[in-house]
């Protein structure tokens, strides 16, 4: 198919349809809106289910009823939706059911603002709800990744049998860039574990519920084996001019977008930068932020919000590496000139001769 | 007890065995004389005589009745406190054939599940709800449950139950009467064996209605719970008939399985290769090779003005010409409040090189469609950039810089004068086509046919870009 100016929050829905998606159930939300939209335009269309549920709540447990008829499913919502959504994450990851929900990030906390905010990170990617459990969380920076990363996403759900995240924020969703979608797959019959109403599946049963101790802990410790299964096979990340940068810059969503012009203008400014944008959240690409660590001599990490992604970068470098926060909230934005500014006031000052070219 | 005996035979969607614990095979787990217990059998009487029991989905709740799956040898889904009619939505919207019953306790469904038994009854569901009202807490240890009679105690209520306080008791059945869709409702009590057979029958009729896919069923059990109650089984069953039945009036209160029609089948799903056309991923136009960019291009545009003057058009319309000449393109909009308090602004970025950030935080190109938007972003314009303002006479003092090329014109009454104001953004992509050397006007000619769809509007846009044009050309 050919490229075509897609809106992210669209693009969602499109690439969700394609990759056999049938149910959609969700409740408005800006800068989130557009998804139940389309939603509600597409999937009927396509055979599948939409409903405007009365709250996340419902809509979280609809998915519930939905995964647990063996159908691909998803909702979409921001902050404060998505903090209603807990709850039955953590119920749906505790019963082993995949399904998709994007978060399109806007400010907090409270009703904060619809602006383009970040502050969602520690709510999805550790968890969230009650309990020992994960959720998968993908975070794209692009229209095309909104859709490449939704059709990742319930691959990721059905292989694991868990909740998946797109984390995207308000100004992925919003905007408009060329996206080349794939090609639509066929709805899968049920897995074998589903529950549809026939002979066949009567034996099944989805529940969350272990009472025994012994029992719980194996079960927990089931889930734990996936979420490290996760680690291992799917970390992603986007490392750009990393090889020879002296500085790498960390950031995800549309940060990841700012930080890349960042870098390009600070190289023809002679400052050896590169970027370090993790994909995957959760599993984070600690083994690739390790890797550029080893080559640099500072990380700044830079988000929209007040240091959440900066604990997880911590975590990976352990202390190997001096790492500078720059945080903006509230809806502003940096430019890449703002964070060069950041940079050199950080670092230039006392090491200019270490860090500029020539 | 006769009835008792009635209701211990085993019906055959129950499991032989009962895998709970190994050293009660056959025992529920409920306390004796629970109600519980003898509603689970009338359930199951009811889903063997309608001969349903493959296509059975039982939705078990939060409360004493959590272990229905042990007994229930149907498809079983164990759900979170409350949200057994969101979680059977999702189920029987999905699965049309099958059969959902939702199990659940008046804590449950009358306090912290509200919100999804309203809806889902609302919404005409096609499942059945069994609401067991037992007036307390049993699982947690008797606290006080929304149905719990006035003045009656519970350990939240150890002085009783208090009208001011506490409310009075929450009638479920009666709040469920005031909607449109549900087909039936009724309340039975198993307060003794005469209740009981009514209630048996009242089961078959709201099970009924799910086989023949009519809608959605309610049935409040009037529930004992000897043990919370700390009565013995024939007290709490007198408990029920003649303390409970005063709250809550057993009968039934509407069954409209005459007159309601049965749900017609889902239209069958498309083949999967009609995907992208309803996905609108297909167009009419014939498929030419992607063009190849005629020249290096790094357009960084922002395009402000009131909402309402064609903004974001206008930068749709670029982003989209950009992409048919082969560039790579981002349309990035503000949104929100900031459009709510009717001013609207968008990035746009044409480039050679893949675009990194979508962001333009110094364009190298304003379009600025009133005096606001000229004061708010021509600092921001890179020095040796472009400004296209509309504005009746000149920009004020404050708003100029020597360092920025000007083109300012009346541009809406340019629009007004070929038919329309609104064609205002138009007459500006004109002169900003003609001032820059940017993109082929095929390309934007083919964006505004795939945005514009009705001919004399093309018409008014053609011209307007005409008249754009000899507005920037230099004479
Ligand atoms: C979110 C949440 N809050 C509280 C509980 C604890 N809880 C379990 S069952 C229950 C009430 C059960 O009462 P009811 O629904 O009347 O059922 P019964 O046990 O009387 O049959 C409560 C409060 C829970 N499981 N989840
Ligand atoms: S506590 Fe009450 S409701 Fe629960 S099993 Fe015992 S008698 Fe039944």
């Amino acid at each position: 198919m050919k490229a075509q100016l897609t809106k992210g929050n669209e693009a969602i829905v499109k690439a969700a349809v394609l990759a056999g998606a049938r149910a959609y159930y969700g409740y408005p939300i800006t800068p989130a809106s557009e998804i139940a939209e389309a939603a509600a335009l597409y999937f009927p269309q396509a055979g599948g289910v939409f409903l405007q549920a009365e709250s996340e709540v419902g809509a979280v447990n609809m998915l519930y009823g939905a995964a647990s008829a063996g159908v691909r499913c998803m909702s979409a919502s921001s902050g404060p939706g998505i903090s209603l959504m807990q709850e039955g994450l953590s119920y749906l990851a505790g019963a082993e059911l995949p399904c998709v929900v994007a978060d399109i990030m806007r400010g907090g906390p409270g009703l904060g603002n619809i602006n383009p905010e970040q502050g969602d990170y520690n709510q999805l990617v550790k968890g969230g709800g009650h309990g020992n459990y994960k959720t998968l969380v993908l975070a794209p920076s692009s229209a095309q990744e909104m859709a490449d990363l939704t059709a990742w996403a319930f691959d990721l759900a059905d292989e694991f049998r868990n909740p998946v995240a797109v984390l995207a924020d308000g100004y992925v969703g919003q905007m408009m860039e060329p996206v080349r979608f794939a090609d639509p797959i066929p709805v899968a019959p049920p897995p074998d574990w589903a529950v549809t109403g026939t002979a066949e599946s009567r034996k099944n049963l989805i529940t969350s519920l272990f009472l025994l101790a012994d029992e719980a802990e194996r079960h927990v410790r089931h889930l734990e084996s996936k979420y490290k299964e996760a680690e291992r096979k799917y970390t992603r990340a986007e490392c750009w001019r990393t090889d020879d940068a002296e500085i790498v810059l960390v950031g995800y969503g549309i940060v990841g977008r700012i930080l890349k012009a960042a870098v390009e203008l600070g190289r023809s400014r002679g400052m050896a930068l590169g970027l370090l944008r993790p994909i995957t959240l959760y599993p984070f690409p600690t083994v690739q932020v390790r890797e550029v660590g080893k080559r640099v001599k500072a990380v700044v990490v830079v988000e929209l919000s007040t240091g959440q992604l900066v604990d997880d970068v911590r975590l990976a470098l352990n202390g190997s590496v001096p790492i500078e926060l720059y945080s903006r909230v509230g809806g502003n934005v940096p430019s890449a000139e703002e964070v060069l500014g950041f940079i050199q006031r950080t670092f230039m000052q006392s090491r200019e001769e270490a860090l500029i070219h020539g | 007890m006769a009835s008792y005996t009635v209701t211990h035979e085993k019906a055959e969607c129950l499991y032989e065995i009962y895998e709970r614990k190994p050293e009660l095979k056959h025992q529920t787990h409920y306390c004796p004389g629970c109600g519980h217990g003898i509603a689970l059998k009338l359930l199951a009487r009811a889903i063997d005589e309608a001969g349903i029991r493959d296509r059975t989905i039982m939705v078990s709740p939060v409360g004493c009745s959590v272990f229905l799956y042990y007994y229930f040898d149907v498809g079983n889904v164990q759900v979170s406190h409350g949200r057994a009619p969101a979680v059977g939505t999702g189920l029987s919207r999905s699965l049309p054939e099958s059969i959902v019953i939702s199990y659940q306790g008046d804590g449950d469904l009358a306090a912290i599940g509200t919100a999804e038994i309203l809806h889902a009854a609302n919404r005409g569901e096609s499942m059945m709800v069994v609401f067991v009202n037992n007036g307390i807490y049993g699982m947690t240890g008797g606290q006080m449950a929304p149905t719990t009679p006035l003045g009656k105690k519970s350990t939240t209520t150890p002085f009783g139950r208090n009208e001011w306080t506490d409310g009075p008791p929450v009638r479920m059945s009666e709040i469920l009467n005031a909607l449109d869709a549900p087909v039936f409702i009724e309340r039975v009590g198993l307060g003794d064996n005469k209740q009981i057979m009514q209630a048996g029958k009242a089961f078959r009729r709201a099970l009924d209605i799910q086989v023949k896919r009519q809608g959605f069923s309610f049935l409040e059990v009037l529930s004992p719970c000897p043990t919370i109650w700390k009565l013995d089984p024939v007290d709490a069953q007198r408990f029920i008939r003649e303390d409970m039945a005063k709250t809550f009036p057993i009968g039934n209160l509407r069954d409209r399985t005459k007159d309601a029609l049965s749900r017609p089948a889902p239209k069958p799903a498309p083949p999967i290769a009609e995907l992208p056309r309803i996905l609108e991923l297909t167009d009419d136009t014939p498929e030419e090779p992607v063009a190849t960019p005629s020249k290096p291009l790094d357009l960084r545009l922002r395009i402000a003005g009131f909402g309402g003057q064609g903004v974001l058009m206008l930068g749709e319309v670029l982003a989209e010409a950009g992409l048919e000449a082969g560039y790579n393109v981002s349309w990035l909009p503000s949104y929100g409040p900031e459009m709510r308090s009717g001013t609207s602004n968008c990035h746009v970025r044409i480039c050679s090189d893949p675009v990194d950030s979508p962001l333009v935080s110094n364009p190298s190109v304003l379009i600025a469609m009133n005096e606001p938007s000229l004061r708010k972003f021509l600092p921001s314009v890179e020095p040796g950039g472009m400004v296209i303002y509309n504005g009746e006479t000149e920009p004020p003092e404050d708003c100029r810089r020597p360092d920025v090329r000007f083109i300012t014109a009346h541009f809406t009454a340019l629009a007004d004068s070929l038919g329309s104001s609104k064609a205002t953004n138009i007459v500006m992509l004109g002169a900003l086509l003609e001032a820059e050397d940017l993109i082929e006007e095929k390309y934007v000619a083919s964006a505004l046919r795939g945005k514009v769809k009705s001919q004399r509007w093309l018409n008014i846009d053609f011209a307007a870009i005409e008249r754009g044009r000899e507005i920037a050309c230099p004479v």
